[in-house]
């Protein structure tokens, strides 16, 4: 048995050794936001945070989170209570098919947590490990800029 | 058939094909077209809002499906606005002046007193009724009259702005709303082992145990393995491949040596004219001759194809991210010798698909899986190494050039001869299945060489390739080969990508000989005054009369009308040459006529254009003598974050002029400017994709 803290709620997961995290979070944990994409670490389609870090979820063994806290793109916030960078997403419509945007706001969010202000060429870093084939990059890189500015956060206590 | 109706409404002529009003508020239109990650049902949604005149929350874009959608073909061709949303709002209106009739009848108010506010109509004194009291769908079940009154483009509220993409919150929030989501009660997991080769045929299956108690499906070299859990399938898929053995031979062509086969399978191909005139023009001063070839390209989306089926009994239904439900119906029918009525396509989003992908293909895989466990629902994934190593791929291409210049340097001749294999193996259209483990089975279908698209429907490998300037004498011809080593079909222009830039090389180098900039060149050549517009549009945009030189880098100009019947657009690339060549900004105009979603527009142009450069800098499907051997990203490399240029765009709105479709106008143009900026860089022209440095090294 594994258990590990999901999206800040304790699981306790029991699957053979060959399936790994990616496995059980869109299996018995129940969840869509990871996505699977290549099974390879290599288009960042899977990436959720464990322990804060940016990690592929399609190669990591459940063994390997235990006893660590580990987020997906549920985790960042919800239509009521979205995440900066969510609101930051839709306010620039950064997306086309969307498939890779759960890895990607995940790997923001774990920038945005080491470096609050980031300048464009390290946002480009740290979404390098992520593919988007719809041609979304340069809306993808407003969005995270946006969100470290706070504008919507910002604009939301405005307006209320 | 009666009178001719706009788009699709002209075969699906009943208003409730499209749309249904509901009591409690709620609209819901049906197209047959469907969401590829495009945004076209944030647009037809608008269509109908702005027609109907209700808010957009009321209206609910439903996924196609058979047999109840209108059979829109195929998803495809940047036709989805004319074609679906032009019938969208000639229906909407329609249906807005029956109810209309029914109301000023009833109260006896004349109908032109009658205003209409978010669904709710409006008498001299105050409301009088509504669609959601009046909601019958028997009003609309009548055929779209001839005449119908859309709104014009000044009264226009909500198409033509750039409103939200009504898909991306679920995307944002990792809602399950991909086909690869759906979690059915007592689903399997199905996975497919495919051969070692192209072609070959499976000798023997070693029996023994396998992970999970997973079952085996094998029909001839269909070989599958159903689980319950995807670990088991995956693991159960590994196990079995270990135990197949296949008798697998050398099929391919010799990568190295492309542009030789095809130039010797032409040989065998079947030739056509395209185009041809000869008007009066000067003397011939002199004529350039050049080629141009391109590799097969992959499709590369983000998702590996899926698919979810389940039998009851005789009949299947099937959850797909096809492009075309009835067409894939029709397919699977013939695969499985029976009647299409036994079969329900029911579309779901996928990932972005820019053309003919795996989407079909692995329908017919789960469908042949779940044949094997009546009752219940089998999702069938593909690996990433189908996805890149067995969709459909772009055929490769050879394009031959021989342009006739005059004394003065303009261009007075035009001569060309594209070879490919044939742009489309679409499923629907042929009377066998082609689909692609159709081909696998005990009983099997044939693979026949793809089919070109009739030049009224933009062709395929020719696509594009009769130059839009104008050329006093001219001979498009092409080669459709009639062998087929690798399967090829529609990718996100077809034959445009080389065709607009082996024109536009051609263009860059005669400006040059000329002693004239590239932009006045073609101007000089142009009589449409909507290129001219884009091309002066983008030259001002990104300053191309007062750009400086630097030392390694280079700008280059790209121009299409796509399929020279479609949108419009202009490019400039920026290049950088490094120790390989990347694109470091690029300018674009486009210009799509009405825009319903402008946004939504410039989002396609910019996403097609870096497409382009990906394509132009980093894209070929490798391959040895028996399988595809780019089939993991590695080794199919497409643009990264790092290297992704900057984008600023430019949109000709013209709300009066009929809409155009806008995910495959730029592409073409993007790689065509990257080839000029080359140019300017290095001072070499580039005759061969992608413009790697190996590549740039025989130019």
């Amino acid at each position: 048995m594994h258990a590990f803290t999901l999206n800040g709620a304790a699981v306790a997961l029991d699957l053979p050794e060959d399936a790994t995290l990616l496995h059980a979070l869109r299996g018995p944990a129940g969840l869509s936001g990871p996505r699977f994409g290549c099974g390879n670490e290599q288009c960042g389609a899977c990436m959720v945070l464990v322990d804060g870090e940016p990690r592929t979820a399609c190669t990591l063994s459940l063994a390997a989170v235990t006893g660590k806290a580990v987020v997906t793109v549920e985790g960042l916030g919800t239509p009521e209570a979205p995440h900066p960078l969510q609101s930051a997403f839709l306010a620039e419509q950064a997306g086309q098919c969307g498939y890779c945007l759960s890895g990607i706001l995940v790997s923001a969010a774990a920038l945005l947590a080491h470096n609050p202000q980031p300048e464009e060429a390290a946002i480009r870093i740290a979404l390098e490990p992520h593919l988007c084939r719809c041609g979304s990059h340069n809306r993808i890189l407003r969005a995270v800029a946006r969100a470290a500015r706070g504008d919507d956060s910002r604009a939301a206590r405005e307006m209320a | 058939m009666g009178h001719r109706l706009p788009g699709n409404l002209n075969t699906n002529r009943r208003l409730s094909q499209w749309l249904a009003i509901h009591p409690e508020g709620r609209v819901t239109i049906t197209s047959g077209k469907v969401e590829l990650g495009q945004g076209i049902l944030t647009t037809l949604s608008q269509i109908a809002a702005e027609e109907l005149e209700v808010d957009l929350a009321r209206i609910e874009a439903r996924p196609a499906s058979t047999p109840e959608s209108p059979d829109e073909g195929v998803t495809s061709g940047s036709l989805s606005t004319q074609d679906s949303g032009g019938a969208l709002r000639h229906a909407c209106a329609a249906a807005r002046a029956i109810f209309l009739g029914v109301v000023a009848q009833r109260v006896g108010v004349p109908i032109e007193a009658i205003r209409i506010e978010d669904g709710i109509f409006h008498g001299p004194a105050g409301p009088i009724g509504s669609y959601w009291a009046l909601a019958d769908q028997a009003l609309l079940d009548c055929e779209a009259p001839e005449e119908a009154r859309p709104r014009a483009p000044g009264e226009r509220r909500i198409a033509g702005r750039s409103i939200p993409r009504i898909d991306l919150p679920d995307k944002v929030f990792g809602a399950a709303r991909y086909v690869h989501d759906l979690r059915l009660p007592g689903m399997l997991h199905a996975r497919v082992v495919r051969p070692p080769a192209r072609r070959a045929r499976l000798l023997a299956l070693r029996e023994g145990p396998l992970p999970g108690e997973a079952q085996v499906v094998r029909d001839g070299d269909f070989l599958a393995v159903l689980a319950a859990t995807e670990w088991e399938a995956e693991a159960a898929a590994a196990r079995l491949a270990a135990r197949a053995s296949w008798d697998a031979t050398d099929t391919l062509p010799e990568q190295a040596l492309l542009p030789d086969w095809l130039r010797e399978a032409a040989g065998r191909g079947e030739r056509s004219g395209i185009a041809s005139r000869a008007d009066p023009a000067p003397p011939v001063a002199q004529t350039l001759r050049r080629s141009f070839h391109r590799p097969y390209l992959a499709h590369a989306s983000i998702a590996p194809s899926c698919a979810v089926a389940r039998w009851e009994g005789e009949t299947v239904e099937v959850f797909t991210h096809s492009q075309g439900p009835y067409n894939l119906r029709a397919d699977l029918a013939k695969t499985l010798r029976c009647d299409p009525e036994r079969i329900t396509v029911r579309h779901r989003e996928g990932a972005g698909c820019y053309g003919h992908n795996g989407a079909d293909d692995v329908a017919l895989d789960a469908v042949l899986a779940a044949r094997a466990v009546p009752g219940r629902p089998v999702r069938l994934l593909w690996s990433r190494a189908e996805e890149l190593g067995w969709s459909p791929f772009s055929p490769a291409m050879l394009v031959d050039v021989e342009a006739d210049l005059d004394a003065e340097g303009s261009l007075i001749g035009w001569r060309s001869h594209i070879i490919s294999n044939g742009h489309s193996s679409r499923p629907g259209r042929d009377p066998e299945p082609t689909l692609l483990s159709a081909s696998m089975l005990a009983a099997p279908f044939p693979v026949k060489p793809s089919i070109n698209p009739a030049m009224v429907a933009g062709g395929g490998a020719p696509r594009n390739a009769v130059p839009l300037y104008r050329i006093p004498a001219m001979s498009v011809e092409t080669t459709r080969l009639l062998e087929m080593p690798i399967r090829t079909s529609a990718l996100r222009g077809l034959g445009a990508t080389i065709n607009v830039w082996s024109i536009e090389s051609v263009m860059d180098e005669a400006a040059a000989l000329a002693g004239v900039d590239p932009l006045d060149y073609r101007l000089r050549h142009l009589d449409d005054p909507r290129a001219i517009a884009v091309l002066r549009r983008v030259a001002d945009l990104a300053g191309w009369a007062g750009r400086s030189r630097r030392e390694g880098s280079g700008m280059g100009i790209g121009f299409a009308r796509y399929k020279n019947t479609g949108a419009w657009a202009a490019v400039i690339a920026e290049v950088e040459a490094l120790d390989r060549v990347f694109c470091r900004r690029l300018w674009i105009a486009g210009d799509v006529g009405e825009a319903v979603n402008p946004d939504g527009v410039l989002n396609q142009y910019e996403g097609g254009a870096i497409h382009g450069a990906s394509v132009a800098l980093l894209e070929e499907v490798r391959f040895d003598r028996r399988s595809v051997t780019s089939d993991h990203w590695e080794n199919y490399p497409i643009l990264r974050f790092s290297e992704v240029p900057k984008v600023e765009l430019a949109l000709i709105d013209r709300p009066e002029a009929p809409f155009l479709g806008a995910g495959e106008a730029s592409m073409a143009p993007t790689i065509a400017a990257i080839a000029g900026g080359i140019t300017e860089a290095l001072g070499i022209r580039p005759r061969q994709l992608p413009f790697t440095p190996d590549n740039l090294a025989r130019a």
